[in-house]
């Protein structure tokens, strides 16, 4: 077995992943092109939206499900656009049956069009009613420690902070954070929303999330495949660094890395 | 003569229909879709049996790239 092989597996809701990279499937020119970057990423865990079928339009339209087969990949149906729990809930219902009975979802409830910021009164009603009836929901929300605790305690199998907003690719603005965030959980810890670039991702795993999921960086990125490439390798080198452990940051050291005994004396005059 | 609200647009059907002839007569048969009506998910194995009632509002929905 390779050193890297599913010795530390992500698992959500008693399933375990090889890859703690989750991608989105937005974005994308075409379906041949959401299909290779998902390829490079190596995520298994895909994010797809729940909308109205168009009719009458564009009849022979190619289904995102043939490209993304759920025989492949585990999709995570999330709720992205709504802006209430009631709306958020039945387009999760609708996800479920589209999706022969499967359970595992994205719960994201927004509060406003123009930053996209979560709305958490609405996402734990939310939350509150598709657990009840039987969803596993991985839940989207502000990196407030206390709301996080909250959506745990609801019984969420997977906490997912922003890192900065969604789409703004501005990174990870309060690592403090998200570090109470992931210090006071008992379920994984994933950063949602925010990731510009694979340093991004890379600082997030060694700040001990559990995972990363992203659209916006790779869909975006000028060559989105090779974006998904990086990440997925940030997305493994920031996890292995985090259980490797850092060393301490000093603002100096005096033990040089070499040897201070030894040294060859001036050549004599 | 009954009239449905899809997706938001009200459609008119000569004949009283169920979920399966009216995906057909939408040219979505064979697709994988849900459908939610009157705010309540119809199982796709009802989709056969399921009648629509005049005045129904209707939600067909399908899997898209999203985030």
């Amino acid at each position: 077995m390779k050193p890297h092989e599913n010795l530390d597996p992500l698992v959500i809701a008693g399933k375990s992943y090889s890859s703690r990279l989750l991608v989105g499937t937005g974005k994308y020119k075409d379906f041949a092109e959401t299909q290779a970057a998902v390829e490079a990423s190596g995520a298994q865990i895909i994010t797809v939206a729940i909308r109205r079928t168009n009719i009458g339009q564009n009849p022979g339209e190619p289904s995102l499900l043939e490209a993304i087969p759920p025989s492949k990949y585990t999709l995570l149906p999330n709720t992205a656009g709504c802006y209430t729990a009631d709306d958020a809930v039945r387009t999760l219902r609708l996800a479920r049956e589209l999706l022969d009975g499967h359970d595992l979802v994205k719960l994201e409830v927004l509060g406003d069009p123009r930053t996209l910021f979560p709305n958490v009164v609405e996402t734990i009603s939310a939350a509150k009613t598709l657990i009840k009836e039987g969803f596993k929901v991985m839940v989207y929300t502000s990196d407030d420690p206390i709301i996080a605790r909250q959506l745990e305690e609801i019984g969420c199998v997977a906490v997912m902070p922003l890192a900065s907003l969604i789409g703004s690719g501005m990174g990870i603005l309060n690592p403090w954070n998200l570090q109470i965030i992931i210090e006071n959980a008992k379920v994984p810890v994933l950063v949602d929303a925010g990731v510009g670039t694979a340093s991004d991702a890379a600082i997030a795993m060694e700040l001990g999330c559990d995972g990363v999921l992203m659209n916006t960086a790779i869909a975006t990125a000028k060559n989105p495949v090779l974006m998904a490439s990086a990440m997925k390798k940030a997305v493994e080198a920031g996890r292995a660094a985090f259980l490797a452990g850092r060393m301490p940051r000093k603002l100096y050291t005096a033990a040089p890395s070499s040897p201070t005994a030894g040294l060859i004396t001036p050549a004599s005059k | 003569m009954i009239s449905i609200t899809v997706n938001g647009e009200r459609r008119r059907f000569e004949q009283p229909l169920n979920c399966s002839q009216l995906l057909s007569q939408l040219e979505l048969a064979g697709k994988r879709v849900a459908i939610e009506r009157n705010g309540e998910i119809v199982p796709r194995s009802r989709f056969p049996e399921q009648m629509l009632d005049d005045g129904d509002k209707l939600e067909i929905v399908v899997a898209v790239g999203g985030g």
